[in-house]
């Protein structure tokens, strides 16, 4: 059978594409989205522009996509510092459970302290907590060869069974012994509380110029050491890197370990700069590792890339939060999120192939 | 007799394994094709939506809702896994993240509860589900009954399904074919079997068989829709497909004890045996890795059943 499409390999991949796919990608997926709104009876370009207002278009609603956007940077990079290398974490969820349970410990435990070193503190706890939980599927995938995809997964369901533990059905040390009725999480006190910064007026959370130092760091690591050139080695071809002399399975624990503490670090800010407790329900209901996957994907694995994207969809995401009702059903935010996620998969084809359309070879094969 | 808990145990596992079952049976079929399915758990829940959407909607004699409701969703399950061919297959696309899009664009927060808004299921309960039958009146036989005799009509199927899906794989040439096509696809061509047609139709029905498992969530266990319902039973489907080296008489025996893990905590609880709730929740996902880690570095070498093609796109120029 032969298709009027066809896919021809490129042999150089233009430089405009890193920037004109995400764009693509996005459009489409608007588009996709609108498909999916007009067949159940609704009306996107209302839709579009309740989300647009409600994520962006005021002062208190970029506010507030600031707040979604940055744990959904931290997860992000952890996506991408560990897809790069051909290790596929979706693990980032449980690793920022296990972070926000490490920062909120510390933040009960170092209450009444200096605020500098309790922030310090609440963040160096989150990055080891997450960096204990990612290595367990590094170790795991290095010495077994287990795969990775199926154990971070496991993982986060079982990080999520240990949230509702440690605050629903057990008396420990970081539930508020006072919350009668709906168990809650103990608050880590006022001077243990992220400081903010107003930038234009827009209150921005410490949390995210960490995440920003965090971007950077990560781009330096990738780019201009040893290190990072190895992990594009074993990302290429595992086997050449062996003979190089790389030692792969240690670079794979690193890695994971590194994955693991970036979502760690965005737990510890999801703790110290909005909730200021461990909040078992809001962090399972939130989704943001899974998000975080998106975030990736879209900014192409890029790790500068993936702050502006977090902006993005933390914008998406806080829209949805905030629409919700008859006229905006739940659900359609992640919809969204899903098809941004095929469109930037789908548009990584653009980069390897072009797409020639020619319908004479459908012509032919009529007449002949 | 028949009260005593470890056939109460045996016939939960059967029950309770059998959507597993059905969604790695389809997850065998897939990959046995060459195409890595991580969209299970979207396509389960797409299925269970649509199955009890049909459920409220369709009328007529009870088991014509029924078989309407199952049908339909294997068609949402099946729509689902078609997309994910397209990607994988003719644009040629990463296979892990194409299924990873699938969940998340399916999946507890996506598409699946956006329908069960839309469509307002969760409001009603299933008013015709899937309920367990006494075969031959033999159930309330000793030991044997309830365990083999007191189940759902899809129990049967799967039983059914397991012998005929073993025979087609290593015993007929469309099987044989299958699976050079997942070995190495190349040779596949050059014999003059088409790679991209033996793909498509084993991706879709890997995803009816995921919706079917979704459906038997939806009808047959809860059996009322919620959002989420599945709780990563897709996930552990597909470490099943694993478990059962890609064969699926393993992957039921694998389905079988997975079953039964996930349904203890009922079973204890409705004994009012005091276990900890959260560390019997924990039990499925634990035992999946520890099972995972145990096959994994065993076979590592071996790839004892693993098709050799799987989650490689196909480009016949790059011969």
């Amino acid at each position: 059978m032969r298709s009027p499409l066809r896919l021809e390999k490129r042999l150089l991949q233009p430089r405009g594409l890193n920037w004109i796919i995400p764009l693509l990608s996005l459009l489409a997926a608007l588009v996709l989205g609108a498909i999916v709104l007009l067949a159940t009876g609704k009306d996107p370009i209302d839709v579009y522009s309740r989300i647009f207002e409600r994520g962006f278009a005021s002062q208190r609603a970029l506010q507030g996509s600031l707040v979604t956007a940055t744990p959904l940077a931290f997860t992000g990079l952890c996506a991408a510092v560990a897809f790069r290398m051909g290790v596929i974490n979706i693990g980032g969820e449980g690793q920022l459970y296990v972070g926000a349970i490490g920062a909120s410990m510390t933040g009960i435990a170092m209450q009444g302290q200096p605020t500098g070193m309790v922030v310090v503190g609440m963040m160096l706890m989150g990055m080891l907590f997450g960096a204990s939980y990612g290595s367990i599927v590094g170790v795991l995938r290095a010495r077994f060869n287990t795969n990775e995809i199926i154990t971070s997964l496991m993982l986060n369901y079982l990080a999520g069974i240990l949230l509702n533990y440690l605050i629903f059905n057990s008396r420990s040390y970081w539930r508020d012994p006072r919350s009668q009725g709906f168990p809650s999480g103990k608050p880590i006190g006022d001077r243990s509380e992220w400081t903010d910064y107003s930038v234009f007026g827009v209150q921005v959370s410490l949390g995210f110029f960490v995440a920003i130092a965090a971007a950077v760091g990560v781009w330096l690591l990738y780019r201009r050491t040893r290190f990072g050139f190895e992990v594009g080695v074993i990302a290429d071809s595992p086997r050449a890197a062996t003979y190089a002399g790389i030692r792969t399975k240690w670079t794979i624990v690193a890695v994971m370990a590194l994955s693991g503490a970036l979502a760690g670090l965005g737990g510890a800010s999801d703790v110290g700069d909005f909730r200021h407790v461990l909040d078992a329900k809001g962090l399972q209901l939130s989704g943001y590792g899974y998000t975080g996957i998106v975030v990736a994907a879209l900014a192409r694995l890029n790790p500068l890339g993936t702050i502006f994207v977090a902006v993005l969809i933390g914008g998406l995401t806080n829209a949805g939060y905030a629409l919700q009702g008859p006229n905006f059903p739940s659900g359609l935010v992640g919809t969204l999120q899903g098809l941004i996620l095929f469109s930037s998969v789908a548009g990584e084809i653009l980069l390897r192939y072009r797409v020639r359309w020619n319908p004479n070879r459908l012509r032919t094969e009529v007449a002949g | 007799m028949n009260n005593s808990l470890l056939v109460v145990i045996a016939a939960s596992a059967i029950f309770y394994g059998t959507p597993l079952f059905f969604a790695a049976l389809g997850g065998v079929f897939t990959e046995r094709s060459g195409v890595l399915n991580l969209g299970v758990e979207g396509m389960m829940l797409l299925g269970a939506v649509s199955g009890a959407w049909a459920s409220q909607h369709i009328g007529g004699p009870a088991w014509f809702t029924v078989l309407a409701s199952i049908l339909v969703g294997m068609f949402a399950g099946a729509c689902t896994a078609a997309l994910h061919a397209f990607l994988c297959v003719t644009l040629r696309t990463n296979q892990t993240v194409a299924g990873l899009a699938i969940t998340i664009f399916a999946g507890a927060v996506g598409l699946s509860s956006y329908f069960a808004n839309v469509w307002n299921v969760a409001a009603k309960p299933v008013t015709r589900p899937i309920r367990t039958l006494d075969v031959f009146g033999w159930g309330d036989l000793p030991i044997l009954g309830p365990i083999l005799f007191r189940q759902t009509v899809l129990t049967y199927v799967s039983w059914v399904m397991v012998i005929l899906a073993s025979i087609y794989l290593f015993r007929t040439r469309y099987g044989l074919q299958l699976r050079a096509v997942g070995e190495s696809p190349q040779t596949a061509d050059a014999m003059g079997i088409s790679v991209i047609k033996y793909r498509y139709v084993h991706t879709i029905l890997g995803g009816s068989l995921a919706g079917l498992g979704g459906v038997y969530y939806s009808l047959a266990i809860v059996p009322t829709w919620v959002d989420g319902m599945t709780k990563g039973a897709g996930w552990i489907a597909i470490a099943l497909v694993i478990f059962g080296f890609w064969r699926p008489g393993l992957t039921l025996a694998g389905a079988y004890l997975f079953g039964a893990l996930q349904s203890l905590g009922i079973t204890l609880k409705a004994r009012n045996i005091q276990i900890n709730g959260d560390i019997l929740d924990a039990l499925p996902f634990l035992m999946t890795i520890i099972v995972l880690v145990i096959v994994s570095s065993q076979f590592a070498h071996r790839r004892l059943g693993a098709p050799a093609a799987l989650g490689i796109a196909y480009e016949r120029e790059e011969r």
